[in-house]
């Protein structure tokens, strides 16, 4: 590794170290988007890409993001499910990076619930 | 799919769901011999005999929830359309390991796409995976052992924001370096 040293990593563990004491609870959203074949067939990379630079802007380190396989509805991808702690998970179809924009800022950071794209509200009984 | 990093991202993403803790990612590219290859190799649990026979055929996944497999066959015909192929070996308990090759130059070989933010996306989707990225031009090299900046950050988790810019500002540069054709 050229310029971008140990030194560097450094001051990011001292750096978050101190942002961490000055909060307590760690994970308030998880964020899942859904890679499978078909996922990244239809576009998931962009919107995974597009979730992470919104949070890096926004600083929001209490936002999870996860990825999973894919899960039988592969006409509806790209999904992506959005679980509130304490809340039912809320399952998006046909994502894009636009559409991921939107729901970051007002499901993700206000709490509401972008109702046109929902496909389901809970979780999948996954075999 | 249309760019090998994509490729990359969904063979990966299989080696994740076999349990594996540490995945290698190995691109070759050799100008004179006119050679491109892409190599992931995982220690997840590995495929019976049967299974690694079936690999190819897009009728076959273990996935229950659908009846088709695509990411193997996909890959393989994106080996084969530029004069390149795919081997792969696996045993349980073991890991599996899958290499294509391309030719380098071939007007049907698809381009490798964003590869920056393919190791990116894997990093941070996959918390408890290590992932060791190694890139070749010729004689320039270009290697990304997050085994290396776990141990530096310690008890901060690897896909905070800022380790993960810093990952960006890794990989932009050493690819800058390394000058990649593909």
């Amino acid at each position: 590794m050229a310029k971008l040293t140990i030194a560097d990593l450094k001051k990011i563990k001292e750096k978050v170290h101190k942002e961490m004491s000055l909060r307590d609870g760690d994970r308030r959203v998880k964020v899942t988007v859904h890679m499978g074949t078909c996922g990244i067939a239809s576009g998931a990379k962009e919107v995974m890409d597009t979730l992470l630079q919104e949070i890096e802007t926004a600083g929001a380190n209490d936002v999870i993001v996860t990825t999973s396989g894919c899960m039988g509805l592969c006409s509806r991808e790209p999904l992506v499910t959005v679980e509130v702690l304490n809340q039912a998970p809320i399952k998006y179809e046909y994502i894009n990076p636009n559409k991921m924009r939107q729901i970051f800022k007002k499901h993700i950071l206000a709490g509401e619930i972008q109702t046109p794209f929902v496909l389901a509200k809970g979780s999948e009984v996954n075999k | 799919m249309l760019e090998l990093s994509a490729h990359i991202l969904d063979i990966a993403e299989n080696s994740v769901r076999a349990g594996a803790r540490l995945i290698e990612i190995n691109i070759e590219e050799d100008t004179a011999n006119d050679y491109l290859s892409i190599a992931i190799i995982d220690d997840g649990h590995g495929m019976k005999q049967e299974e690694i026979n079936k690999v190819l055929d897009p009728f076959y996944t273990t996935k229950t929830v659908r009846r088709v497999g695509l990411g193997i066959p996909l890959l393989a015909d994106a080996a084969q359309r530029s004069g390149g192929s795919l081997q792969l070996q696996s045993q349980e308990g073991k890991g599996t390991s899958i290499k294509a090759t391309f030719g380098l130059n071939h007007l049907d070989r698809q381009p490798m796409g964003d590869i920056t933010g393919t190791i990116i996306i894997l990093i941070a989707g996959n918390l408890d995976v290590d992932f060791y990225c190694k890139y070749r031009h010729n004689i320039r090299r270009f290697e990304l052992d997050t085994r290396e900046i776990r141990k530096e950050i310690e008890d901060v988790p690897i896909n905070h924001p800022e380790v993960l810019k810093y990952i960006r500002g890794v990989l932009e540069e050493g690819f800058s370096e390394i000058k990649p054709e593909a």
